[in-house]
């Protein structure tokens, strides 16, 4: 396998490079086009300052602190709220995928919830919790639930009856094969859900700051706006923009991570 | 003149009275089991072929309990069947399925004694003794999906003669697999036979494998199943695929039973179902 890896290594890395390169240079392409476009005046600059000033600013805010505090209040919202989702979605979804007469019982409800976008609770979150982190809670976690939930249930589901009655005439018991069986086939599907609800998670943070205005990125951006500086409305939103890349990133790592013998990855290492 | 293996004359090991199969459905049930009876001596190494869609893996879940039965009596050691016995194994024939690609080849082999709770050094000895069985001593570390299928069938094999049945239950093992291969397993089976005396029930369609493999070949009817006739293989102990093959006795038992599963094809379990298993000699 060490051979194939390598061998698939080497002769993919000019590839690797190239791809790099070009994404790199669509970044800058990107980039120029903003500037020139707001450089020779066919954008007016109040609306879209040069792309310059943006990152000049941007690069300002990351030496400072009050930036950083904003960057902690959105993120710890983030994280507690998927962490809610993700441990919520996981055990509810593993209880009904586990029994036919939950799945039955509880896929209309479902059906019905799941649809409903967070964002509709925004009044309902304002009169229980008013500008406090629970509001982002609230909203956060019944929209990434869903994505964790679905997966998970999808994916007991999926459980082999061939690995299934494998498991059984071994004599394993429900426990074990919920160990050994159910929870490994589960969790590419789990992953899944996470990256799904990670990139939701963070929209939904953002949302309830911009709208409700708890702590955080979100309502820096709605701040910059009522003060009418525009450049830093940009720079917040590169932020935001930035830790979205950065979640998928550190998503798809944990994925590439735990799930190296799945199909969907190991092909990608070896064979 | 063929040795039989110790303990043939004893109690059978395995008895299949008068089991009937219907799978329930909403027009009130399809019967795939009609009325099967037949017994395993302990030791033997037993074929049983039939037609497709005879009931093969119908029969071999219920064997191995995973099935519930409608009728009848399934008994190993003397006790019902009426969920995985300890002492059974089972074979699938998908491979690639049964075992678990998220698991190395050794944590597949040890997972069904880890769960019978057989401490670490010992069931990691069993492992290694098992995976030396089937030729696969630097496999232990892979994972399934890094094998051939071949190889991950020797692995699925492993992994039943790690568990220590006293039964071996294989359903079609080597359908899936080229021919050279399947020659190789074969020989394998035999080897792994003689070796450890475990009594084995091997499922196939092929006539030709069901011959050269067993000491006795029992031929299913067409669905619902009965037992259609029961041959006596009385060929030379040493198998060998080229002289075996060509052995004179191996032809004529070979279109003995093909004209018994022509015959089977047209038995839909209605005309024997109530004769009595038919032993022939040869």
């Amino acid at each position: 396998m060490t051979t194939t890896a390598f061998g698939r290594r080497r002769s993919h890395r000019p590839n690797a490079v190239v791809n790099m390169a070009l994404g790199l240079a669509g970044i800058a392409g990107l980039l120029l086009v903003w500037e020139l476009v707001t450089r020779t005046g066919i954008i007016d600059p109040r609306f879209l300052p040069p792309a310059s000033e943006v990152l000049v600013r941007f690069a300002s805010m990351l030496r400072d602190l009050q930036f950083w505090r904003e960057v902690g209040e959105t993120m710890t919202s983030w994280a507690i709220g998927l962490a809610i989702a993700v441990v919520a979605g996981t055990i509810a979804g593993f209880a009904i995928g586990s029994s036919r007469f939950l799945e039955r019982a509880t896929r209309s409800t479902i059906e019905f919830l799941r649809p409903i976008p967070s964002v509709a609770l925004i009044p309902l979150a304002v009169l229980l919790f008013g500008t406090k982190m629970q509001s982002s809670l609230l909203l956060i976690v019944y929209a990434s639930f869903w994505q964790v939930l679905i997966q998970v249930i999808y994916g007991t589901l999926d459980v082999d009856p061939v690995a299934n009655e494998t498991a059984r005439s071994y004599r394993l018991g429900r426990l074990q094969r919920i160990r050994h069986v159910v929870w490994p086939t589960t969790l590419p599907y789990l992953i899944t859900g996470i990256r799904l609800a990670a990139s939701v998670a963070l929209i939904l943070a953002i949302t309830a700051e911009l709208i409700i205005g708890t702590p955080g990125l979100g309502k820096a951006i709605s701040d910059s706006q009522s003060g009418g500086d525009v450049v830093g409305v940009y720079a917040y939103i590169l932020a935001t923009g930035l830790i979205g890349v950065l979640v998928n990133l550190v998503a798809r790592l944990v994925e590439r991570r735990t799930l190296a013998w799945h199909t969907s990855i190991r092909s990608e290492l070896a064979l | 003149m063929t040795p039989e293996p110790s303990g043939a004359a004893a109690r059978p090991l395995l008895v299949v009275e008068h089991l009937k199969k219907v799978y329930p459905t909403a027009t009130g049930g399809v019967e795939a089991v009609r009325d099967l009876h037949f017994s395993v001596p302990e030791g033997q190494l037993v074929c049983i072929v039939g037609p497709s869609g005879a009931g093969k893996t119908t029969l071999l879940k219920c064997i191995a309990g995973l099935l519930p039965i409608t009728s009848g009596r399934i008994e190993l050691l003397g006790e019902a069947i009426t969920a995985p016995p300890k002492a059974m194994a089972v074979v699938f024939q998908e491979y690639g399925r049964s075992l678990f690609p998220w698991m190395s080849v050794e944590a597949n082999v040890e997972l069904p004694l880890k769960s019978a709770g057989v401490s670490k050094p010992e069931r990691r000895a069993a492992a290694a003794d098992a995976l030396h069985a089937v030729g696969l001593d630097d496999a232990g570390g892979k994972y399934p999906w890094q094998l051939s299928g071949g190889m991950q069938q020797r692995v699925a094999i492993a992994r039943a003669l790690a568990y220590k049945p006293k039964v071996l239950i294989m359903d079609e093992p080597f359908a899936a697999v080229d021919a050279q291969t399947r020659a190789d397993l074969e020989d394998l089976i035999r080897v792994i036979w003689k070796q450890l005396g475990v009594t084995i029930l091997f499922v196939t369609h092929d006539i030709d494998e069901s011959v050269y493999l067993g000491e006795r070949v029992v031929v299913l009817s067409n669905s619902p199943t009965v037992v259609q006739d029961d041959v006596v293989i009385d060929l030379p102990a040493e198998r060998d695929q080229l002289t075996t093959r060509s052995h004179p006795q191996f032809a004529a038992l070979r279109s003995h039973i093909y004209e018994q599963i022509q015959r089977a094809k047209h038995n839909r379990g209605t005309e024997t179902a109530s004769t009595p298993t038919v032993l022939r000699r040869h």
